[in-house]
């Protein structure tokens, strides 16, 4: 397999879908695709898998809500009850329906804030972090297909071209 | 393609935009020099926010007593502006979060300054709890961790501790949420910036945001659950503000219908913020084609439901204050006693503010209508204020105790506090109107060809409608000349024959082969000139530099606007610097 990889550009959204169906047919590997807005249906036609992230909230709203239940009951029940204006403090149950916002405020900050934690350390975002777009017009409306050069590179280039693309560069791969 | 949208939608993007636009016009705010309205603008909300500034040091270092609070009125300005702060916060949310559940796309044009301004508005509104504390210094209380107290915890039981929580949950996802969003758009400011510095800034708030398949598809998936932990957490929060009061037992406050009547409330000031922002920054900003008619008036009608909720709510208060027959309950906030009393003014103005005023967007013309719609967004942010102060000072005013009852009267040290707050609310907005991509552009484009007028033409004209934008501009440079957008093009054959010896000379535009350039950076040039070179067919510097006093004297008679004007500016010589 060579080390070389082309980078195709498209100025059209439904051109580069079209493409990338094209490309996955003729069994050429998709290194990457950068575009400047959400593409719909790009994963599908990539093949990517769904992401898991949905679930991953879901987990941590659980943890979150079992903190809070575990916390709320340690405080004012287990360490220091007290009779505030003869409300029940003598068990979690008879208590909780004012936990019930504080639990419910702790399940949506777990959530929320560990699941953004999971999608930047899982794409890799972070502060001081390198951009990798190869081509700075892919943010503005250009849109970018990398194919590992498999076999004969004037063959794949001239695929590519006739799927539309605007500009073919062949690059080393990084 | 998935791109069809029903005719009878009105298009959200106006003016012919192309994808290469949309960036061009998000960054132009920020890669350009700041007009001397902002400046104006600017140094004013900065003298507010420092007078502010004075005004809490002041109240720190002396104590709450600089405030005109009294035995009877124990709480006044401070959480009237508090909860009025809060309140504006939650269009933001409403709009980013609630809109982006029922997949409402004008939610695009407008979601970005919405959530900025929710995240400001929290700003202030977390302030008054902490300086209302006095002691500030002693704040860590409000905070569940051990303490020199032998552990004496914080109560759970109380709905001023559970505001702790909303609020300071409320501000960090929306912090999260605003700032996930603008990784795309950061993204593209950095890689169209030219300074060494400003591509570093924008580097690093990017969080090297590449744009790659994988990255969006998370992108969306993180959006939409956000999205869903957004929508009930906006409405847990002035529930919970409602609950400080509800809770209570003084007359006025111990009220069920609360929380739904707050919620409602809040969403109706915020929208109300929004237009009074989104109307200045649409023409400050050049936004005018990403903040349409179609924003305004939508927004205007989530204002006339939400404001007839709030009426709603302000009838059953008066009429059970009314049928309970009880004399605590004819001097609480609406009731008869209030709108003959001391406090009438403060009365009439959240009737009149909140619900006389905003039933004007009945009339399709008056809600489609800048202005009005400007005029009335003030009336409902002054009359949502008073909806608080109304709750908080008319009912604390009077008693059980008729020898207490009083009226409440602000120090200069209250005001102070107010208007720094406005003062700093302004000074960050204005901030980020200058450093921030203030329309969410990469959800813009992707929007662009289900609703982009130039889209919504191509495919009512009967074209494919995987037409591109190539074939788009090229047809429009065949109908410029009847495209009615302006009306100085009057009698068209004779300009149609200038228009033609004008463009032979300076030569074709072609938009397969060419680029078409930022004309508004020549000197002399604004956006409603560039618009109308544009129809005649002039797009590029290259265009422009080989204009001589003929073609000048052409166009003036074409445009018949600011005679002289090119000539006098020397466009030819600007261009043909710009050109290379």
């Amino acid at each position: 397999m060579s080390s070389k990889v082309i980078h195709a550009l498209y100025d059209d959204d439904d051109v580069l879908l079209k493409a990338v169906k094209e490309v996955k047919a003729a069994h050429h590997h998709i290194e990457e695709v950068y575009t400047p807005f959400p593409v719909h249906g790009l994963d599908k036609a990539m093949g990517l898998e769904p992401t898991r992230l949905g679930i991953t909230a879901f987990m941590y709203g659980l943890t979150g809500l079992g903190f809070a239940v575990w916390f709320l009951n340690f405080i004012m029940i287990q360490d220091w009850p007290q009779n505030i204006g003869g409300k029940p403090s003598f068990s979690f149950a008879e208590n909780m329906p004012a936990f019930v916002p504080v639990m419910f405020e702790m399940t949506v900050f777990f959530a929320a804030h560990l699941m953004v934690i999971t999608f930047y350390m899982r794409s890799k975002i972070w502060p001081f972090r390198e951009a990798e777009n190869p081509d700075p017009r892919t943010t503005d409306d250009h849109f970018l297909m990398e194919v590992a050069v498999d076999g004969d590179e004037d063959t794949l280039a001239s695929l590519l071209k006739g799927t539309g693309a605007v500009e073919i560069n062949v690059k080393e791969k990084h | 393609m998935g791109h069809y949208e029903a005719p009878i939608r009105e298009a959200i993007i106006t003016g012919d935009k192309s994808y290469h636009d949309i960036t061009v016009d998000v960054a132009a705010p920020i890669e350009g020099k700041a007009n001397k309205k902002w400046w104006i603008a600017f140094i004013i909300s900065l003298v507010a926010f420092l007078w502010g500034v004075g005004a809490i040091v002041y109240t720190i270092g002396t104590g709450i007593g600089v405030w005109g609070l009294n035995n009877r009125i124990n709480w006044a300005w401070d959480i009237t502006n508090f909860v009025w702060w809060v309140g504006i916060g939650h269009a933001g949310t409403l709009i980013s979060a609630v809109l982006l559940l029922f997949r409402q796309k004008w939610r695009m044009g407008i979601n970005r300054s919405a959530e900025a301004m929710t995240i400001f508005a929290v700003v202030q509104a977390g302030l008054f709890p902490l300086i209302h504390m006095g002691r500030i210094w002693d704040g860590f209380y409000v905070l569940p961790i051990p303490n020199q107290l032998g552990s004496l915890w914080v109560n759970f039981n109380s709905p001023l501790l559970w505001d702790v929580f909303a609020i300071s949950t409320y501000l960090s996802v929306s912090l999260v949420f605003w700032w996930t969003g603008l990784l795309p758009d950061f993204a593209m400011i950095r890689d169209r910036a030219t300074k060494p510095f400003q591509k570093k800034i924008y580097s690093l708030v990017s969080f090297g945001w590449s744009g790659k398949a994988k990255d969006w598809q998370r992108f969306e998936e993180v959006s939409l659950v956000l999205a869903g932990l957004a929508t009930p957490l906006v409405l847990s929060v002035h529930t919970i503000v409602s609950f400080d009061f509800a809770t209570s037992v003084i007359p006025g406050w111990h009220s069920t219908v609360y929380p739904p009547y707050f919620v409602a409330g809040a969403v109706f000031s915020g929208f109300a913020m929004v237009q009074t922002l989104l109307l200045i920054m649409r023409k400050v900003s050049n936004l005018e084609y990403y903040i349409t008619r179609v924003h305004i008036e939508n927004m205007n009608k989530v204002i006339l439901v939400t404001g007839g909720i709030v009426t709603v709510a302000y009838l059953s208060e008066l009429f059970v204050g009314w049928y309970t027959g009880s004399s605590y309950e004819d001097f609480v906030y609406l009731s008869v006693g209030a709108a003959t009393g001391p406090y009438w003014w403060a009365f009439w103005s959240l009737i009149i503010c909140n619900s006389v005023i905003p039933q004007l967007f009945w009339f399709k013309k008056i809600r489609t209508n800048y202005i009005w719609t400007f005029v009335i967004s003030i009336f409902i942010n002054i009359g949502m204020w008073f909806e608080r102060f109304d709750i908080i000072v008319i009912n604390l005013s009077r008693g059980h105790l008729p020898s207490s009852w009083t009226m409440f009267s602000p120090t200069f040290v209250d005001i102070g506090i107010f208007i720094g707050t406005l003062g700093f609310f302004f000074v960050l907005f204005l901030l980020y109107a200058r450093t921030f991509p203030v329309i969410a552009q990469a959800e813009v484009k992707s929007i662009l060809k289900s609703t982009g007028d130039n889209y919504k033409r191509a495919r009512e004209g009967g074209a494919p409608v995987e037409k591109t934008i190539k074939e788009v501009v090229e047809t429009k440079a065949e109908e410029v000349i009847s495209t009615p957008v302006e009306e100085i093009i009057a009698d068209a054959d004779d300009k149609d024959a200038q228009t033609n010896s004008l463009l032979n000379s300076l030569g074709a535009f072609d938009a397969s082969t060419m680029q078409a350039d930022d004309l508004k950076k020549v000197k002399g040039i604004g956006p409603v000139m560039e618009k109308t070179l544009n129809q005649i067919g002039i797009y590029t510097f290259a265009q422009v530099s080989k204009m001589t006093k003929k073609e000048y004297d052409l166009l003036d008679s074409i445009t018949g606007s600011f005679p002289g004007r090119a000539e006098r500016d020397d466009w030819a010589g600007q261009a043909n610097k710009l050109k290379s």
